[in-house]
């Protein structure tokens, strides 16, 4: 039926409204803003933190206003408001359609009765007069529910042709009654479903108080969150007066803040900064951030980073700013520091590349120094073989130009090695390792000694010249040796580049130079005041001046460098290392001096030097020989220490050969170096006036006139010597045997060899020859041993112990000396060429026994002189004879004891052995 | 040369001392010499140094051509020779060359043949070593004696 399918629909369409209108969490949409999902555990957490209600600044009537009147404001509650309306809209939409369907079949129903009241007005009376229904009582409802059911049931009456019969009334009226019933039934039904509708609808009418609690939850949100933050919230209108303010650590009050600008509530620095900004932002309509320190006699000095958005009302238009700030105090602090911190880091860093840069060159430079330092020792050393060499060749037989070459290579030679030895002090001088030493001296005397020594070489006809001022003093204080070498430098330079003229030396006394006095003030004043003022200083110009050929200005500025000359082609006429100057310079500068030159072309030149000297008092003069003072003593003038005049002329010949002991010109070192390196040393230790020196070259000539004796005569007995040496007849026989030997050895050798040995073997016969003569009574010793090496330095050990002895080369010679004389102590070798010490002294310990030498002839002894001498038959004591081991396995020492040796030393022989040996078995 | 040096030679033969003691060419024996040496004898140990070079050069000269003989067998002779050196070697503190010529010698008492012409190289090495430094040292000392004996006469 029509109407059973109208009240379907209206029973469908309520369910689906009813489940989408009110959905179980309105809240939904207000809870997914704070990003909480379970609004209820939310609100039951925030049920459980106690929010403390701390004195904030809020103007709360204030805020619902703002909010109406902000767009951000308002947006939260619209949103809320619209989907509440949506909701209220859709269910209104719903209810009134069902109250449009109930209406539209209200009318349908008064239409049919009207039209039924219409069909049956004629015979109106008779139904109502009739009571067909006892129950009906209210006619008017039953003539209705009659009209109704007939227009309902309109065809139903078509179909009963029968109307006007009782029974089809009775029928009638029955179906209407049922008809209005069910009518009735639904209408009830109807109302009470809209009351029903309605009473849901006050039950749910209250989104207001949920959209209130959403609030507050929101709110407790806020609260949470902000109750600790160190936040300050604002909003100022478009005049940057505050309207709302949130501040978690409130130092002014309510009043004081609300309705003012920045300005008009601070006052310091950053008030300005920040309403600035704020404007700024206000006027540019874009949220921006800025970090602001304000200083204020409020709250101190405080950075604070400022977050500030400007605010529109809905149409649209500024109406204020957001402000929110936070105390970043500490973490500027904190990221200054780091700044800082990160700068410092990286100025060190390049400080220390920097500084390693440095120290590499450095290191660099000290080792290329070092290596030159190095090279140069190392050149030094075989360049003296080859300058030596050169030497002793100079010395042979030789042509004159092959003389003119070897002269060319020995002064190149020393020119070289002159170079060296420059090389050598520069980088001395440069690396600071050269100490300056103080000492006194005295001016006048080395300006002396330098001319002479200048003039000593002098090839040229020039005049030497010393001039020195009185006011110099007679003495003072300072490094002579590097003072000599600079004059000398001078000198020998002025020399060079004169040809004719005059050289000289000037000293004078001069005020403190102006150089000195910017420099030393701060130092040498406070070593002065260390010193108690004892030492003045005086400064002393001293100017080497030539009458030479002078230097362009222009090569003046490199004439101090390194390896520089004046042009290359002095170089080459000249020659000369170039290093001179370069070290006067730098040893003048080390002395705390200066030098300088002036010069004119062909007019000569004056090389000047300032320098500092102490002047000592004059009370330790006496005692204080400074170390010349032994030179002075060999001077023919003693008292000259006061002239200030010398003047050397040119001689002709051999300028000091009247005046000096004789060396002239032996001072050249080539020309010293002429005679062999032995003979040079001897006679240049020697002091020319000595007798040691003659004695020297007398052993010299002895030990050449024996050798040549001895080659004659190399076997036999030979008449000088027996001669020489007539008082020690007995041991004849065995210097003869030595030399035999020794002459053997050296017929290996060659000639060179042989020299060698001379001076060796004339050493032994004059100690033999002096003990024998003074000292009868010593002990006699008998060194056994095949080492030459060895017998020198046990003999020079005996020497210096105050004995001399008697050498056998080896077991056989041992046993004829022994034999010959009579020895207090053998010191024997045990490894020996032709009879071991262990064997020897097994024969001797046989001979002692026995008496006899027939072990010793048995072991293949030569014993022919033996016999022959058997007459002195010796006493039987035991000979101490102490053994001399290399230690090695060979020569253990149980070994020597079973031999029959008394004691041992262990090779090298030392003094100390020696002596403890000698005092042992000597008495 | 002019007596100015005498300082600093007397630095350089010091400091070359040193080196060669702290490198083990030379050791106490050396002083020993030295101290042997005065007035009645200047030049001790400039004679024994020569002295042994000379010997030592006719030793070495005849192990390398003892050894350098192919059909060589005297290893005794070598021993021999080798006493010798190992004697003045270590007579005038030659360490260094001691040390080799033992290593050499009791190669030589194996007759291990090329260890012996091994050790020969290496002896012959600091020998020469030596003698270089010797020879300069003596240079120094020459130089040394000749600054120290300038006299300027008047």
């Amino acid at each position: 039926m029509v109407c059973e399918m109208e009240t379907d629909q209206i029973e469908e369409m309520d369910v689906e409204v009813l489940s989408s209108m009110w959905p179980e969490n309105v809240g939904t949409e207000a809870d997914k803003q704070f990003n909480v999902e379970k609004p209820a555990g939310d609100l039951d957490t925030l049920k459980e933190v106690t929010i403390e209600e701390k004195p904030t600044i809020a103007d709360l009537t204030r805020l619902p206003e703002l909010m109406n009147s902000t767009q951000q404001g308002s947006s939260q509650l619209t949103n809320l408001v619209k989907q509440w309306e949506y909701m209220q809209d859709n269910a209104v939409r719903l209810l009134r359609e069902e109250l449009k369907n109930l209406n539209r079949q209200r009318e349908e129903a008064e239409a049919k009765e009207l039209k039924i009241i219409e069909e049956y007005k004629f015979e109106s009376n008779e139904p109502e007069n009739v009571p067909v229904l006892d129950e009906t009582s209210d006619l008017f409802r039953r003539f209705r529910q009659k009209k109704r059911d007939a227009l309902v049931d309109s065809k139903k009456i078509e179909i009963y042709e029968e109307f006007d019969t009782v029974a089809y009334w009775k029928q009638k009226a029955l179906n209407l009654e049922k008809m209005l019933e069910a009518s009735t039934e639904r209408e009830r039904r109807l109302v009470e479903k809209l009351s029903e509708s309605l009473k849901t609808m006050e039950s749910q009418s209250a989104p207001v108080q949920e959209l209130t609690q959403n609030l507050e939850r929101a709110e407790g949100f806020l609260h949470f969150i902000l109750q600790n933050a160190p936040i300050v919230m604002g909003h100022q209108d478009k005049d940057l007066r505050y309207l709302f303010i949130y501040n978690k650590y409130p130092s002014l009050r309510e009043q004081d803040i609300l309705g003012k600008t920045d300005v008009e509530i601070f006052h310091g620095g950053g008030v300005k900064e920040s309403q600035d900004f704020k404007r700024e932002v206000l006027e540019k309509g874009k949220a921006s951030k800025r970090e602001i320190t304000f200083t204020t006699d409020l709250f101190g000095s405080k950075t604070f980073l400022i977050y500030v958005e400007p605010v529109y009302n809905k149409a649209g238009e500024k109406i204020g700013i957001n402000y929110m700030g936070m105390e970043v105090t500490e973490q500027v602090d904190k990221r200054e520091k780091m700044a800082k911190l990160r700068e410092d880091n990286a100025v060190r860093k390049a400080m220390e590349s920097e500084l390693n840069k440095t120290i590499h060159i450095t290191e660099e430079t000290m080792r290329a120094k070092q290596m030159l330092a190095t090279m140069s020792h190392e050149i030094r050393s075989p360049l003296s073989g080859v300058v030596g060499m050169a030497e002793i060749l100079s010395t042979t037989r030789l042509d004159k130009e092959q003389r003119q070459l070897l002269n060319v290579m020995i002064s190149s030679g020393d020119l070289v090695l002159q170079l060296i030895n420059d090389i050598l002090d520069l980088s001395k001088v440069e690396s600071g390792v050269m100490k300056l030493e103080a000492t006194k001296f005295r001016p006048r005397e080395v300006v002396k000694h330098v001319l002479q020594t200048a003039a000593a070489s002098l090839k040229k006809s020039l005049t030497l010249e010393g001039n020195i001022a009185d006011d110099v003093p007679i003495e003072v204080v300072g490094d002579v040796l590097r003072i000599r070498q600079i004059l000398t430098n001078l000198i020998s330079n002025a020399i060079k580049f004169t040809h004719e003229g005059n050289v000289g030396i000037k000293l004078q006394v001069i005020s403190e130079p102006s150089f000195a006095r910017d420099n030393t003030l701060t130092a040498d004043t406070e070593e002065q005041e260390q010193n108690g003022l004892t030492e003045t200083s005086v400064w002393i110009c001293c100017d080497v001046w030539d009458t030479g050929i002078g230097i362009p200005e222009n090569a003046i500025p490199c004439l101090f460098k390194k390896y520089m000359q004046a042009s290359a082609d002095h170089a080459r006429k000249y020659g000369g290392t170039g290093l001179g100057l370069a070290i006067c310079k730098q040893l003048v500068e080390l002395m705390g001096g200066q030098l300088t030159v002036t010069s004119r072309v062909n007019e000569g030149s004056t090389f000047t030097f300032i320098l500092p000297y102490k002047v000592g008092t004059s009370d330790d003069y006496s005692d204080d020989q400074d170390e010349f003072s032994d030179m002075a003593d060999h001077q023919s003038e003693p008292d000259d220490t006061a002239e200030g005049y010398f003047q050397f002329k040119p001689l002709l010949g051999s300028i000091y050969s009247n005046g000096g002991p004789g060396i002239g010109n032996d001072f050249l070192p080539h020309k010293v170096m002429l005679t062999s390196p032995i003979k040079l040393m001897n006679s240049f230790v020697a002091d020319p006036s000595n007798n040691t020196g003659q004695s020297e070259m007398l052993q010299l000539e002895n030990g050449g006139y024996v050798d040549e004796s001895k080659l004659e005569t190399s076997s036999g007995h030979c008449p000088e010597s027996a001669h020489q040496y007539e008082n020690g007849n007995g041991r004849c026989f065995s210097k003869e045997s030595e030399s035999c030997s020794s002459s053997q050895a050296s017929s290996e050798g060659g000639t060179l060899e042989m020299e060698s040995e001379l001076t060796v073997s004339s050493h032994r016969e004059e100690e033999k020859a002096e003990t024998d003569l003074k000292e009868t009574s010593k002990p006699k010793i008998l060194l056994v041993e095949d080492n030459k090496i060895n017998i020198m330095v046990a003999k020079s050990m005996m020497k210096q112990l105050g004995h001399t002895m008697d050498i056998a080369n080896n077991g056989v010679e041992a046993i004829t000396a022994i034999n010959h004389s009579s020895y207090d102590l053998v010191l024997m070798d045990v490894c020996m060429p032709v009879l071991d010490g262990l064997k020897a002294t097994r024969l001797i310990r046989s001979y002692e026994e026995t008496g006899n030498w027939n072990a010793a002839i048995e072991a293949g002894v030569d014993i022919k002189t033996l016999e022959n001498e058997q007459v002195c038959v010796r006493s039987t004591n035991r000979l101490p004879i102490i053994a001399m081991t290399a230690n090695t396995l060979a020569e253990s020492s149980e070994e020597c004891y079973a031999n029959g040796m008394d004691s041992f030393i262990s090779k090298p022989v030392t003094l100390q052995k020696l002596r403890e040996c000698l005092q042992q078995y000597l008495h | 040369m002019l007596g100015l040096g005498v300082d600093r030679l007397q630095a350089d033969i010091n400091r070359l001392l040193a080196s060669l003691f702290h490198q083990g060419v030379l050791d106490e024996q050396f002083l020993q010499l030295q101290q042997l040496q005065d007035e009645t004898s200047p030049n001790f140990v400039y004679d024994v140094i020569n002295i042994y070079f000379d010997e030592s050069e006719k030793l070495l000269r005849n192990l390398r051509l003892l050894l350098m003989d192919r059909e060589f067998s005297d290893y005794k002779k070598i021993g021999l020779h080798l006493n010798q050196l190992v004697g003045s070697s270590s007579s005038i503190g030659a360490r260094r060359v001691r040390n080799v010529c033992v290593a050499l010698r009791s190669a030589s008492e194996l007759s291990n043949r090329p260890g012996c012409l091994r050790g020969l190289e290496v002896v012959e090495h600091e020998y020469h070593y030596l003698k270089n430094m010797m020879h300069e040292l003596f240079q120094l000392e020459q130089q040394r004696l000749l600054a120290a004996g300038v006299r300027y006469p008047m």
